[in-house]
């Protein structure tokens, strides 16, 4: 690899004032506002932001794969001494793919069913040139497929999509992306829907094989942590603009611009780095004695600051179990694949934990891992195939009627998606209110000053009672999924990835905004994650979960200080940010 | 662009604030009004020019089926001279006269309200049969769904022209508005159905119908609050072309000669009446055809512009 610093190197891409713009019925709505950006031939970069930021649309515009209404209004892309941006379109299909390859978001998405593996990235390689004749494309194409780091690559040409895991097709694409020797590869995000330790294996991998070709990498994520460790540069972007670029490790240790410091301050695999080499520094747990340098954060939350608040609140004494799960079962039966046969899944295999009053568990696992089927037995949205659930103290399993009302009514759920855990059609006032209605709860206006009372404790203003789903962002929604979890002063919330799809600043002021309610309402908090960066900053007991089974339960501070199993230390490892040293 | 503008060594760039002023992290930032699907579909098709036209029309159909006289002073059947037969337009009878002497344009007044109440009638009991089974088969499941489901395919297997023309047929004694809607909506309601049923499908999985089951919400309560009213919106796009196509259902029946009788004055009837004079009297087959087709169109074109209303994806394309 070349050393950037050299003279007399060329750069690969250079971006100069680059504007994008969506066409709407209203006019021109810019999502990039001038970009510059330079990456050095075999270099890797790194573009970090939240969502609608504009890191995709810029990543897009270089190959001009904008969607629809998307145009680039101004500016200029130099590939190789070329200029991109009004190439024809036979122009650009040319160096799409043979010179900048590409690697897409949803691996799940980007294969098409209805041909088999070896088809697509035969086809690939047919359009790119790079073999002919029908015996040297297949010899091509099982090599693309080995270095991709599938076995026995021959007999997968074969198999359709469907029969690949995630991480196996997000293997497959890599390697499409790669398949022509490309000079510059382009990854949109390409592991954010993969499992943490997928997603270190691929990007190991993606690291290897581009430093071998000698491919300089553009990647976009949402994850600084990430970012930091894959790329030698950062590039952060804000609104459609640049607001911090340098070398990686100069912009996480120094931070200059006030929302790079926002980011830094709430990314959780950051935070759970630091407290992590905190605890290890001071060997007490006392997370006041942290010698962290303490950003200036202006407004945001600093997720640091918002563990240690939480862990001094925390009561010293043994309080009675809130939640004991024992034995809990679940096995599905599905349909055998073909011959009539049946099948059974354990999707939860004899899983027993206790949460104490008052404190949060994490459930952390993998997709599959059975977590969310635990989730839902406890809240009786699924019954247990065997095993029992006490929820202070009573059995839940054989609650019916009014009895199944009341204990709904001592736990509530909130769920992922902010986009579909509310009703579109109802105003916020009536979300929140459903329940004191089903649970006839006061007159008219003894619910409405609820409402309004609850409102204000998720710190969303009470003219929004009036409002709908579709007019609030992703954190307001879930703040209001909140307020309707909490309207029936539950003992218990189940939060089954209640964090997972907002965005890391939004993120952090509802991890926040949980600390603060438990501390207020002394809740007990079940929460389901697949995020132990998150784990860490919340969580007073983790229980992992591996194929339906609890592996590991300790407390926090246990399981990553010493964790036991094989597959803690794996996820573990998996926490973007682990090679970062950061100036603790 | 000169290439000593160019330093290779990676600088630590920091956009001066002014450039980006940060916002507060997840600010509260709605429009002056509430908005919701409905709301915004209304704003929507309030802007287009097809929602106005086919409005105006449908508006124009009904007043002139509730109020005929308000348009035409002269009887359709009344005061029919044979002196008059196939005549040309005259002042008093703009439309010209059918083969029996009567006023074309009269006659197409008073024939709206039978084709608009057959549409309206045929629409409301394909409505009703189509969420009722719809409804209970989408969201009840399994063995209700499939008794529903294949019920609604042997209804659906049928063309409901031929089952119409079979049912007129049986009872050919009781031909009246009632009866032909009856026969028409009786095969109709299963498209009807299978729209809502695959949106209920869709639908009853969503996480905020799983939060109302955890709130302790009744499986009825959910089906009536949350579920219909998030599945109902193709039902409606449905229902508005289907009414035009109720319209022309009626009228091929009556112009096969198994409709209404030709006592009852329909759009139908007239042009059935008028196939044998097509050459000689154009005109009594020209109209009641043209009123026909812009009735028609108009709900269709009405179905249309809700459907783009309803269908954010749709909008984003234009």
């Amino acid at each position: 690899m070349s050393d950037p610093t050299t003279q007399n190197v060329k750069p690969l891409l250079e971006i100069k004032d680059l504007q994008v713009g969506f066409q709407t019925t209203g006019g021109i709505v810019p999502a990039v506002r001038g970009v510059d950006l330079t990456l050095m031939p075999g270099q890797t970069l790194a573009i970090v932001g939240e969502s609608g930021s504009g890191k995709s649309t810029t990543a897009h515009a270089i190959i001009n794969l904008l969607p629809g209404p998307g145009r680039i209004t101004g500016g200029s892309i130099t590939f190789d001494g070329k200029e991109l941006i009004g190439l024809g379109s036979k122009q650009m299909e040319s160096i799409r793919g043979r010179e900048i390859g590409f690697v897409p978001q949803d691996p799940m998405s980007n294969l098409n069913p209805v041909w088999s593996i070896g088809f697509q990235v035969e086809e690939t390689i047919r359009a790119n040139g790079i073999a002919s004749g029908r015996k040297n494309v297949r010899a091509h194409a099982i090599q693309v497929l080995k270095e991709a780091g599938l076995q026995d690559a021959d007999k997968r040409l074969k198999q359709f999509p469907h029969q690949f895991s995630g991480g196996m097709r997000q293997r497959v694409l890599i390697g499409i992306g790669l398949s022509s020797r490309p000079k510059l590869l382009i990854a949109d995000e390409p592991t954010s829907a993969l499992d943490v330790t997928v997603q270190r294996r691929i990007l190991d991998h993606l690291e290897t094989l581009t430093r071998d070709i000698g491919t300089a990498v553009l990647f976009i994520t949402h994850d600084l942590g990430l970012a930091a460790e894959r790329a030698e540069q950062l590039v952060v972007m804000y609104k459609g603009k640049i607001v911090e670029a340098g070398p990686s490790k100069e912009i996480l240790e120094n931070p200059v611009h006030p929302y790079t410091q926002r980011l830094v301050a709430a990314a959780p695999s950051l935070a759970s780095r630091r407290i992590q080499s905190a605890t290890h520094a001071t060997a007490t747990h006392a997370l006041s004695d942290l010698e962290y340098a303490p950003t200036k954060v202006t407004e945001g939350v600093d997720l640091i600051a918002a563990a240690e608040e939480r862990v001094e609140k925390a009561p010293a004494v043994k309080r009675p179990d809130a939640i004991v799960v024992r034995d809990l079962t679940k096995v599905y039966k599905i349909r055998g694949q073909g011959k009539g046969s049946s099948g059974e899944v354990i999707a939860s295999d004899k899983v027993n934990f206790s949460v104490e009053k008052g404190t949060t568990t994490a459930l952390v696992g993998e997709s599959g891992s059975g977590k969310s089927t635990v989730a839902k037995m406890i809240l009786r949205l699924e019954d247990p195939t065997s095993g029992s659930i006490l929820i202070d103290g009573t059995d839940v399993a054989p609650l019916k009627g009014k009895a199944l009302l009341d204990l709904r009514r001592r736990m509530q759920p909130v769920f992922q998606d902010p986009y579909g855990s509310l009703d579109p059609l109802r105003n916020i006032g009536n979300t929140i209110s459903e329940p004191l209605q089903v649970h006839k709860v006061g007159d008219r206006t003894a619910r409405k000053e609820r409402v309004f009372e609850l409102l204000d404790q998720v710190s969303l203003p009470k003219s929004l009672i009036t409002r709908y789903p579709n007019e609030l962002s992703g954190g307001q929604r879930q703040r209001v999924a909140i307020a309707r979890a909490l309207a029936l002063k539950p003992d218990v919330v189940v939060l089954d990835e209640a964090v997972s799809a907002l965005d890391v600043l939004v993120q952090a002021q509802i991890l926040k905004l949980l600390a603060d309610l438990q501390a207020e309402l002394e809740l007990t908090y079940l929460f389901i994650t697949h995020d132990l960066a998150v784990v860490r900053v919340i969580a007073d007991n983790v229980c992992v979960m591996q194929q339906g089974k609890i592996v590991e339960a300790a407390t926090t501070d246990q399981v990553f200080d010493s964790p036991q199993e094989q597959y803690t230390k794996e996820l573990l490892n998996a926490i973007p940010g682990a090679g970062i040293t950061l100036g603790v | 662009m000169s290439n000593n503008s160019f330093t290779p060594t990676p600088k630590h760039f920091v956009a001066p604030l002014e450039e980006t002023p940060l916002v507060a992290i997840d600010a509260v930032n709605v429009g002056e009004r509430p908005s919701n699907l409905w709301i915004d579909a209304w704003r929507d098709m309030r802007r287009r020019p097809m929602f106005w036209i086919s409005a105006v029309i449908i508006l124009l159909v009904i007043v002139v089926a509730l109020f005929p006289t308000l348009f035409t002073s002269v009887p359709p059947n009344d005061n029919c001279q044979l002196s008059n037969s196939n005549g040309g337009p005259t002042s008093d009878h703009l439309l010209g006269f059918t083969k029996q002497g009567c006023d074309v344009f009269s006659r197409l007044v008073h024939g709206t309200s039978t084709s608009l109440s057959v549409g309206i009638i045929v629409t409301i009991l394909t409505t009703v049969l189509g969420i009722l089974f719809g409804a209970f088969a989408g969201f009840y499941g399994g063995w209700l769904d499939s008794i529903l489901s294949r019920a609604g395919d042997i209804f659906f297997s049928i063309p409901y022209i031929l089952a119409a023309v079979v049912i007129m047929s049986v009872f050919s004694a009781y031909r009246n508005v009632f009866i032909i809607s009856l026969a028409i909506g009786i095969f109709a309601w299963p498209a009807t159905a299978r729209v809502l049923r695959a949106e209920i499908l869709r639908v009853k999985n969503s996480d905020y119908v799983m939060a109302a089951r955890a709130t302790g919400v009744t499986n009825f309560r959910i089906l009536v609050r949350h579920v219909l009213p998030n599945s109902i919106a193709p039902v409606i796009v449905v229902t508005t072309i289907s009414l035009g196509a109720a319209i022309v259902a009626e009228a091929t029946l009556s112009f096969l000669g198994v409709g209404l009788p030709n006592s009852t004055m329909s759009w139908g009837n007239d042009i059935s009446a008028a196939q044998v004079d097509l050459r000689t009297a154009p005109q009594t087959l020209i109209y009641p055809s043209l009123a026909l087709s812009i009735t028609v169109l108009a709900f269709i074109m009405m179905g249309e512009v809700i459907r783009d209303a309803l269908d954010p994806k749709a909008r984003a394309q234009r």
